[in-house]
């Protein structure tokens, strides 16, 4: 009981696939400040970009190559279960849906937040990813309801919106 | 300077042929090209499929004027840097992109300052015409709006 009194900190997994899914989870960092944030995504020139912070590279894939997709799917399997996150969050896309949904395995709590590029309706990945996440953002307040400060008010499979990364 | 930009997934030949036409017709050469796999001809011009972190940011801090598909990632460099943004939707008839979210994309984005919307090839022209009367907005801050960064805090602590 040594840590009685000081939670131990949270271990954070921030999942995305390169492009404007990346540039939108690293809009998001000082939302991980008190946690021991872990990034994971798909171009090993983002290492450097993280440091301090841990990296962890995972193989690129869309749905337009099935192989490839279970390959990359294996590979984030493996990253959740190697680093055991508390929560795990990701702007999308395909690694960032397999993140989420093998997160419940660890148990982990998730969110999903849908990229600012569906501005009418919520992707393809996010309508998918909603059914599992513990929480679903949208970036446009047209799409969802505001985020309730209660979570027990939070009905999951709803996107709520808390703002946008611009 | 003036940097065209496909992001990293796909090719847009659409956009990169009219810009390479327009900088033909005004004998522009001061022009970078990242396209992707693309067929298009650019003999005599600068340019690459793709191009890592470092050498893309350099690109965006070095041009007067990005033209871009209408990709989050171009437009957030662009706003980021107070840099004018000509942005083009890629078309899903066309099969450019999967779907026509770039559209909504654009259509948000247009009310924002720095940002110009060429809504089909045919407007890149016209609007690289009078690019020196198109102004950046002012840079956006670094990250997310602090209502979004506290809601994420706020789950991540619960």
């Amino acid at each position: 009981m040594s840590n009685r009194g000081t939670p131990r900190r949270k271990r954070v997994l921030a999942v995305s696939s390169s492009g404007g899914h990346w540039t939108e989870l690293r809009r998001l960092a000082p939302a991980f400040r008190d946690a021991e944030c872990i990034w994971c995504s798909v171009r090993s020139e983002m290492r450097a970009e993280v440091a301090p912070d841990r990296f962890e590279l995972v193989p690129d894939a869309n749905r337009w190559n099935k192989l490839r997709l279970a390959w990359s799917a294996l590979c984030v399997a493996w990253v959740v279960l190697r680093t055991r996150p508390d929560v795990v969050v990701s702007t999308g896309a395909a690694p960032g849906y397999f993140a989420i949904s093998l997160a419940r395995f660890v148990g982990a709590r998730t969110v999903w937040v849908d990229s600012i590029a569906n501005a009418d309706e919520l992707s393809m990945s996010g309508q998918k990813a909603s059914r599992i996440a513990t929480l679903t953002l949208t970036q446009w307040p047209e799409l969802g309801p505001p985020l309730p400060a209660d979570p027990r008010a939070r009905a999951k499979g709803t996107a709520y919106f808390a703002g946008g990364v611009v | 300077m003036i940097f065209v930009t496909v992001g990293s997934q796909l090719e847009f030949d659409r956009m990169t042929a009219a810009v390479a036409a327009w900088a033909r017709a005004r004998g522009r050469g001061d022009i970078y090209f990242q396209t992707g796999a693309t067929k298009v001809d650019l003999a005599g011009f600068e340019r690459s499929a793709l191009l890592d972190a470092r050498e893309i940011k350099r690109k965006y801090d070095e041009a007067s004027i990005v033209v871009a598909h209408a990709g989050t990632g171009s437009i957030i460099e662009c706003m980021s840097r107070g840099k004018p943004i000509v942005i083009v939707p890629r078309s899903a008839r066309l099969h450019e992109t999967r779907n026509d979210h770039q559209f909504a994309t654009a259509k948000r984005f247009e009310k924002r300052a720095g940002v110009f919307v060429a809504w089909d090839e045919r407007e890149i022209g016209p609007l690289l015409d009078r690019a020196a009367e198109l102004a950046g907005g002012a840079r956006i801050a670094p990250y997310a709006d602090d209502a979004l960064i506290a809601a994420l805090r706020g789950f991540i602590a619960e």
